[in-house]
């Protein structure tokens, strides 16, 4: 604990300053060679030590430009920009998400975990044999988690195919629950652009309150950025409404299908270049689906974004994510990397649908002192 | 060579799921036989160590259950046969872990591997004993058959560590039961040999898992655990305390688990059985089907 507090502040400081040089880290090491000679302040070691440790995972973008529009102006500008983004450090990365996994939350601090994650669920039914009664039955769970705790908070939202928005919609009335539609040819994003805008429209013309589309991976992964950023420039375009509101809008970067930090670090800043509302990692229809490194390199962008532009977008990992254990962990890496500023359900949510049960089996676990069991939760 | 070999001690663990874990807590306890002799460490098991047995018990009861009756039999025979292969491995064990005679102990691994097959051999037969057909009044084919109930936990007898621990989970299995088994606190290695035993012998993994450690710690949390659906307290407590027959059955009563209460005093194990373990965690199903028109 100690030391992980003394890792927080050390970068800090840096982060202040700005992006760390390779001539820093290299002139650090220099330090290091001689600090058994050299009466070196020890804190002073430690902060640039710790710093060139993690440079690449808490690199601070302070050399982004100050005219968004000038790098997304063309091709050629767009690349250069995101092939600009410093690397990850593969090693760093998954070593800080591991280690932030074994914090340990008890008691109190549990209870308010538990409880401000089934605030930020997105609560998701995505499957082929979905029913408008299946829909209905996950909005009365939504609407009432847990029956018998009228205190349990509710999920976020009810996430659903375009199709079924009208009757999720109709299902929670005006209860605080939004209703999200996944939509541009979900989940393989495989269609052409007016299908997928129409497929928008659709869903916000049903009412839908949040838009997940799916980036072209296809284009991503060729490089053709211009053509992906345009599309979420239309899409976001398509989410607004007749009243001037409009859809907030989640991009799905598939980050299973990426491949590496590095184009999840790129495909992020092209996200939110476009006016994401929300990077979110996954469909949860391929192998790979949200994991602890990746949501901790789209975390560090949206705070480096923030910090460069102004502008706050949230964050949603989304698949695969089953237990109270699973949950904490995420809660964890987002305080310590974005801060406490995403701990909201406004600015950081969950895609889950099993999550949900197990984490009111543990709220059942806390409240009652004995442990719970699915007989007393629904069935979905 | 008069060199001496070094020492190879086994270490005991869990075993959850199929798997052999170290107890979460990461601690062990010492098992001394009974002159207070140290035999070797056992796991410490906790109440996370319980709960993670239970889910895999849990996820392992469709499976089971829904296995032919002569399916089961089969991997209850071949438990026994794996465990007749290494009789002389648990008369040592069970030799030091009760204080008995090396013949004694010898008598009663035989036992217990002729309890298995008695066992194999009783799970396509139950249904025709305690099962039937009734006779009611209307065109319907009537019958009643025992299916198994779920969840059960187990605490084994506190003396007999390898024919009463036998005694007490053969028949919870026999039936499509899947079992948490906490092994006498006292001598709890032969049952954790008797793990590996399990491990080898076809048995799913999660239909039986065995943990080791306080009878107070551990105890109390199967008792009240909302996914357990019975719970045998051979091995419970007679003297007043959390773990004592009675403060278990107040805490199983929460969910109308099914209780069988222990003896007063540990019977002898070597008596004929009968059926009646078995039957305490069965549910009695009842099908009505239409005949002629």
């Amino acid at each position: 604990m100690k030391q992980e507090t003394l890792r927080v502040t050390a970068i800090h400081p840096v982060s202040q300053r700005g992006q760390v040089k390779t001539g820093d880290c290299a002139s650090t090491g220099a330090v290091d060679a001689r600090a058994g000679a050299l009466p070196v302040e020890r804190e002073g070691y430690l902060a640039r030590r710790y710093a060139c440790r993690y440079a690449h995972v808490v690199t601070m973008l302070s050399a982004f430009p100050a005219d968004p529009v000038e790098v997304t102006s063309s091709e050629a500008a767009l690349t250069r920009f995101l092939h600009g983004l410093p690397g990850i450090d593969k090693v760093g990365a998954e070593s800080r998400a591991a280690m932030l996994g074994t914090r340990s939350i008890k008691k109190d601090a549990k209870a308010f975990a538990i409880d401000l994650a089934i605030s930020m669920i997105d609560l998701t039914t995505l499957e082929g044999a979905d029913t408008p009664g299946k829909v209905r039955s996950l909005c009365a769970k939504a609407l009432h988690p847990d029956p018998s705790e009228p205190g349990t908070p509710r999920p976020a939202a009810i996430c659903v195919y375009p199709d079924l928005v009208a009757e999720a919609k109709r299902a929670l009335g005006a209860a605080p629950v939004n209703v999200a539609s996944v939509a541009t040819a979900f989940p393989s994003g495989r269609a052409a652009l007016d299908i997928k805008l129409a497929d928008v429209a659709s869903a916000v013309a049903a009412g839908a309150d949040e838009i997940d589309m799916v980036i072209d991976r296809g284009a991503f992964l060729s490089g053709r950025y211009r053509q992906v950023f345009d599309e979420i420039v239309a899409v976001k375009a398509a989410c607004a409404r007749p009243d001037g509101e409009a859809a907030h809008l989640k991009v799905i970067l598939e980050t299973g299908e990426l491949s590496t930090y590095d184009n999840v670090r790129r495909a992020s800043w092209l996200a939110m270049l476009a006016g994401a509302d929300f990077i979110k990692t996954s469909t949860g229809k391929v192998g790979t689906n949200a994991t602890l490194p990746v949501t901790l390199v789209m975390l560090e962008a949206v705070r480096d974004f923030r910090a460069a532009t102004g502008r706050q977008i949230g964050v949603k990992p989304a698949g695969g994510i089953r237990t109270t254990k699973d949950a904490m962990k995420y809660l964890v890496l987002v305080n310590e990397t974005a801060g406490q500023d995403w701990l909201t359900p406004d600015w950081f949510r969950l895609g889950a649908s099993s999550l949900l049960n197990d984490l009111l089996m543990q709220r059942h676990k806390l409240a009652t002192g004995r442990y719970s069991g699915p007989d007393y939760v629904t069935v979905d | 060579m008069s060199e001496t070999r070094l020492a190879v001690n086994k270490t005991y663990k869990l075993y959850i799921g199929g798997a052999f874990p170290r107890s979460e807590s990461g601690r062990v306890y010492a098992v001394t036989d009974t002159k207070d002799r140290p035999l070797a460490n056992a796991p410490r098991g906790t109440r996370k160590d319980a709960r993670d047995a239970v889910v895999a018990a849990r996820k392992a009861y469709p499976g089971w259950s829904g296995a032919t009756a002569f399916n089961r039999g089969q991997v209850l025979y071949r438990v026994a046969e794996m465990l007749e292969g290494r009789r002389e491995q648990f008369a040592d064990e069970v030799s030091a872990a009760e204080g008995v005679g090396r013949n004694k102990a010898l008598a009663s691994v035989d036992a217990a591997v002729d309890r298995w097959v008695w066992y194999a051999g009783w799970t396509d037969k139950l249904a025709q004993v305690a099962g039937g057909a009734n006779p009611v009044a209307g065109p319907y084919a009537n019958w009643t058959t025992p299916e198994a109930t779920g969840v059960v936990a187990v605490l084994a007898p506190r003396k007999s560590s390898l024919l009463g621990l036998t005694s007490v989970l053969a028949p919870v299995v026999a039936t499509g039961n899947t079992a948490v088994v906490l092994a006498s606190e006292q001598a709890p290695l032969p049952a954790l040999a008797f793990a590996e035993v399990l491990a080898v012998s076809d048995v799913p993994g999660g239909v039986v898992n065995l943990l080791s450690g306080p009878l107070a710690e551990v105890a109390p949390w199967l008792a009240a655990h909302q996914d357990v659906n019975a719970i045998d307290l051979a091995g419970a407590s007679h003297t007043a305390g959390v773990a004592s027959v009675r403060d278990l059955e107040i805490a199983a009563a929460d969910n109308l688990k099914r209780v069988l209460r222990p003896e007063a005093k540990e019977p002898d194990w070597t008596a004929d059985p009968g059926v009646g373990r078995m039957l305490a965690f069965t549910e009695a199903r009842t099908v009505w089907h239409p005949t002629g028109n």
